[in-house]
C-alpha cells in the first residue's frame, strides 16, 4: 500500500472522527475544539492535494480567526450546555432522513461520476504556484474579488449593529 | 495516487454530518458549527475537483466560499449573541414567536 494512501486514510479517519466528536460532545468549547482539529486535517488534505496556499489559508482563516470568534462568544455567553440536549425520541427522524440522505447522495456519486482513475501524479507548477493564482484571480476574477471586499465591508458593520446596545430613553 | 472518488466520498461524509448535527443539535452554536462542517466539505469537493482536471478555478472558489464563510460567521455571531440578549437562552426549541 502506498505511504499517500495510508495518510489519506489516517486523515480521513481523524476527520469523520473529529466531525463525529462535535457532533455528539455535550459541551460547546469541545465541539469547537473538535472542528479545529477537523479543519486542520482538512488543510493536511489539501496539501496533499496539491494546494498550499489554500492549505495554509485554511488554518488561518477556518482553524485561526472563525474559530477564535467562536470560542470567544461561547465564553462570551456561558451557555456552553444545554440541559436535555439530546431527547433520543425526537432524533430520530432526523437521523433516519440523514442516513437517508447519505446513501442516496453516495449511490448518485458512484452512478455519476466514474471518476476511478487516479489523480495524475505529474501536477507541477500549474497548481501550487501562488503567482499564477494571484495572476488569475486578480484578471479573470477581478470582479468577484472587489465584490468580497464589499460583502466583508457589509458584514463588518453588520455585526457592529447588531450587538449594539440600544440606549434605554 | 489516490482516486479523487475517495476525497468526494470524504466530502458527502463530512457534508452529511454537518447536516444531521443541524437537524439533531439544539445549541444554536452548535448548529451554526454544523454549517460550517458542511461549508468545509463543498471546499474539499471544490479542491480535489481542482486537482482532477489540473485547473487552478477550483481553488480560486474555495478562497470565495472561505470570504462567505467569514462574512457569515461574523454576522451570524452578532445575530446569536442579540438572541441571547433577549432570550437569556440559545435553544433553537426556544425561538418560536416572532415578537421579540
Amino acid at each position: 500500500m502506498p505511504v499517500e494512501l495510508i495518510v489519506f486514510i489516517l486523515l480521513a479517519l481523524t476527520a469523520i472522527g473529529t466531525a463525529l466528536g462535535m457532533l455528539v460532545s455535550r459541551h460547546a468549547v469541545y465541539a469547537a475544539l473538535f472542528l479545529v482539529l477537523n479543519f486542520a486535517t482538512v488543510a493536511i488534505m489539501y496539501l496533499l492535494l496539491d494546494a498550499p496556499f489554500v492549505a495554509l489559508s485554511q488554518v488561518t482563516v477556518y482553524a485561526g480567526a472563525i474559530m477564535v470568534l467562536f470560542l470567544f462568544v461561547i465564553m462570551l455567553l456561558g451557555a456552553e450546555q444545554l440541559p436535555d440536549e439530546f431527547k433520543w425520541r425526537d432524533l430520530l427522524p432526523a437521523i433516519v432522513l440523514g442516513l437517508l440522505l447519505f446513501a442516496e447522495s453516495v449511490y448518485l456519486l458512484f452512478q455519476k461520476i466514474t471518476l476511478n482513475t487516479g489523480l495524475s501524479s505529474a501536477a507541477g507548477e500549474a497548481l501550487t504556484d501562488p503567482t499564477l493564482m494571484a495572476a488569475k484571480l486578480f484578471s479573470d476574477y477581478l470582479l468577484p474579488f472587489e465584490v468580497t471586499s464589499i460583502l466583508l465591508l457589509v458584514a463588518m458593520v453588520g455585526a457592529i449593529v447588531l450587538t449594539k446596545q440600544e440606549k434605554k430613553a | 495516487m489516490i482516486p479523487v472518488n475517495y476525497y468526494i466520498i470524504l466530502s458527502a461524509v463530512l457534508f452529511i454530518m454537518g447536516m444531521l448535527g443541524v437537524l439533531i443539535r439544539r445549541n444554536l452554536l452548535i448548529v451554526f458549527m454544523s454549517i460550517e462542517l458542511m461549508l468545509n466539505a463543498a471546499n474539499l469537493a471544490f479542491v480535489a475537483f481542482s486537482r482532477m482536471y489540473l485547473n487552478l478555478n477550483g481553488q480560486i472558489f474555495v478562497f470565495f466560499i472561505m470570504t462567505v464563510a467569514a462574512a457569515e460567521v461574523a454576522v451570524g455571531l452578532a445575530l446569536i449573541v442579540a438572541i441571547f440578549r433577549s432570550k437569556q437562552s440559545i435553544d433553537v426549541d426556544q425561538m418560536n414567536n416572532l415578537k421579540g
